[in-house]
């Protein structure tokens, strides 16, 4: 099975549907992701890319369609054994979601002590590895709201990084920074991308932070990709929905169909 | 007339969903509870919480509640010449019931609605999400530490509580009311079987884990933000006290 998953891809959404209260969120989304692409999604707010990317690691099941991650489809697996799955994963929450009961040493340590037998000095190297690949330091005592937005997401990279998962997932890594900050950020995902290997899904609606970090961008609207392709070829896309998110602007197809629809 | 037909179905509707979600978070906290890793040091943070942290507040409603009641009776019994029973009659309340329920309730107030605040700002800030996204159960990480707690500290509290209340019945029957002291001590302990005793404790692990298993299941299916927080953590005592008062006419029944 292993053999030929390099050329399978890593993760592969297929025919997605997902409703919340009769809403429908994800219609018949598909996406494929290869092994060590960085996969850039951009949509408006609330077009459910922060579903999909939870779809990805199974936090919500879909209604309809498959989730295959590595070969493995999370749609038929148990509660154990995708709890223990998720041990591939890294992701990184929009606002950290640092656990605020413990500082940022024990938010990094977390996931080392309950899922290695690293003794506690190894754990402490470990921790400042990766507090180092995030350009930290000096902050392993402080309280999570002690720290600064741009410092939460940083925290969050490295706790997400410390059991060198395969995958990682961003959501929103740059929102509610300021531009400087943002473009230190994406700089810093493209570095962990580069020096880790991995597979790399990001959300974000900041094209200039997507361009910046993509292989690929895809671009969600109403529950679909609606286009996909190269940071060059999505500039270049003919779709008008994707030029006028592109450009930022507020009339066009975009905003005329969000507003017909209920 | 559609309308309060409709209103009503509804509300069933939420009730039984509920009920049900209540049961489907105690099976899971049962299935967790026996997987490793064993969060040792999390269920001895919860214990302190539960348990040091409610002492003060029990150690009043219990002292006060003994004082209340001995007064009471010694009044009623008075009329009839039964004063030598007031002994009894405090300690057989406080142990069956007084001591267990009321130690159910405060600890509600004060460490279930906690609980329910404290998953629920979990939940809304994507703190689930995070614990589950680092291949971490909640139910395992937050629930079963917390209702192990609750389960065991309950039971040690009543104990507390059940002291302190015999002895704030006797403080007033003695030092108010001039009864004599050998005699009411005697009274006391006379009637008293262990059952009397078994039977108060075991109401209080119930209770503690309804309130638990109530606090984390309100907290752990929040939703709507710093609003939604503040509306899980008021039904959360609600439904805890309710379940409570509920539970314990049938546990009286069950283990006379
Ligand atoms: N757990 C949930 N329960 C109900 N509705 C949800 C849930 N998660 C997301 N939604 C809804 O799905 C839609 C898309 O949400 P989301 O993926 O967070 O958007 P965004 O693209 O901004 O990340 C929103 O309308 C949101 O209200
Ligand atoms: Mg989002």
């Amino acid at each position: 099975m292993n053999g030929d998953s390099n050329e399978r891809p890593m993760i592969s959404l297929r025919d997605v549907s997902k409703s919340f209260n009769g809403k429908k969120v994800l219609d018949g989304l598909s996406i494929d992701v290869a092994r060590g692409e960085t996969v850039v999604i951009v949509g408006g707010s609330g077009t459910g890319k922060s579903v999909t990317l939870k779809h990805m690691i199974g936090l919500i099941r879909p209604d309809s369609g498959h989730i295959i991650v590595a070969g493995e489809d999370l749609c038929c697996m148990s509660t154990l054994d995708l709890n223990h799955f998720r041990q591939r994963f890294g992701m990184s929450f929009q606002e950290g979601a640092l656990f605020d009961s413990m500082n940022v040493f024990e938010n990094i340590a977390f996931p080392l002590r309950r899922h290695t037998d690293k003794s506690e000095d190894e754990i402490r190297t470990r921790v400042h590895e990766c507090l180092d690949l995030v350009h930290l330091e000096g902050v392993e005592s402080r309280r999570p709201s002690e720290l600064s937005g741009g410092m939460r997401r940083r925290v969050g990279f490295a706790r997400a990084i410390s059991l060198e998962p395969e995958i990682l997932l961003f959501d929103e890594p740059t929102t509610g920074l300021d531009p400087v900050i943002s473009d230190i950020v994406a700089g810093l995902i493209l570095e962990m991308d580069d020096r880790l290997g991995t597979t790399t899904v990001t959300i974000t609606h900041d094209m200039k932070v997507a361009f910046k970090i993509a292989d690929r961008v895809a671009m969600l609207h109403e529950g679909r990709v609606i286009e996909s392709g190269t940071p060059d070829e999505f500039r270049a896309s003919a779709n008008p929905i994707v030029q006028q998110f592109i450009e930022g602007r507020a009339e066009g197809p975009l905003t005329e169909s969000s507003v017909l629809s209920p | 007339m559609n309308g309060i037909l409709d209103r009503f179905g509804q509300l069933f509707l939420t009730l039984f969903e509920d009920i049900g979600r209540w049961f489907q978070m105690l099976f899971r906290t049962g299935f967790w509870s026996v997987r490793r890793p064993y969060e040792v040091n999390e269920w001895v943070r919860q214990m302190v919480r539960v348990g040091v942290d409610s002492i003060p507040v029990v150690a009043l409603t219990a002292m006060f509640t003994g004082m209340v009641m001995s007064l009471q009776t010694f009044n009623g019994f008075q009329r009839v010449h039964a004063e030598n029973f007031v002994g009894s009659v405090v300690a057989l309340a406080m142990l069956r019931e007084l001591s267990p329920v009321l130690v159910g309730l405060m600890v509600t107030g004060r460490i279930g609605s906690a609980m329910a605040a404290e998953i629920g700002t979990m939940r809304v800030t994507e703190q689930i999400d995070a614990l589950e996204a680092l291949a971490t159960n909640p139910v395992h990480y937050l629930f079963v530490p917390r209702v192990i707690a609750g389960l065991t500290m309950l039971p040690l509290l009543t104990l507390f509580g059940n002291a302190l209340g015999v002895y704030g019945g006797r403080l007033v029957a003695v030092n108010l009311m001039h009864a004599n002291p050998v005699l009411y001590d005697q009274n006391t302990y006379q009637f008293l079987e262990i059952n009397d005793l078994t039977s108060g404790l075991i109401k209080a692990a119930v209770f503690g884990t309804i309130l638990t298993v109530t606090g984390c299941t309100k907290g752990y299916f929040t939703t709507g933000g710093a609003e939604g927080v503040g509306r899980s953590t008021t039904e959360a005592v609600v439904m805890a006290s309710l379940m409570i008062l509920l539970s314990d006419f049938f546990l009286t029944k069950m283990l006379f």
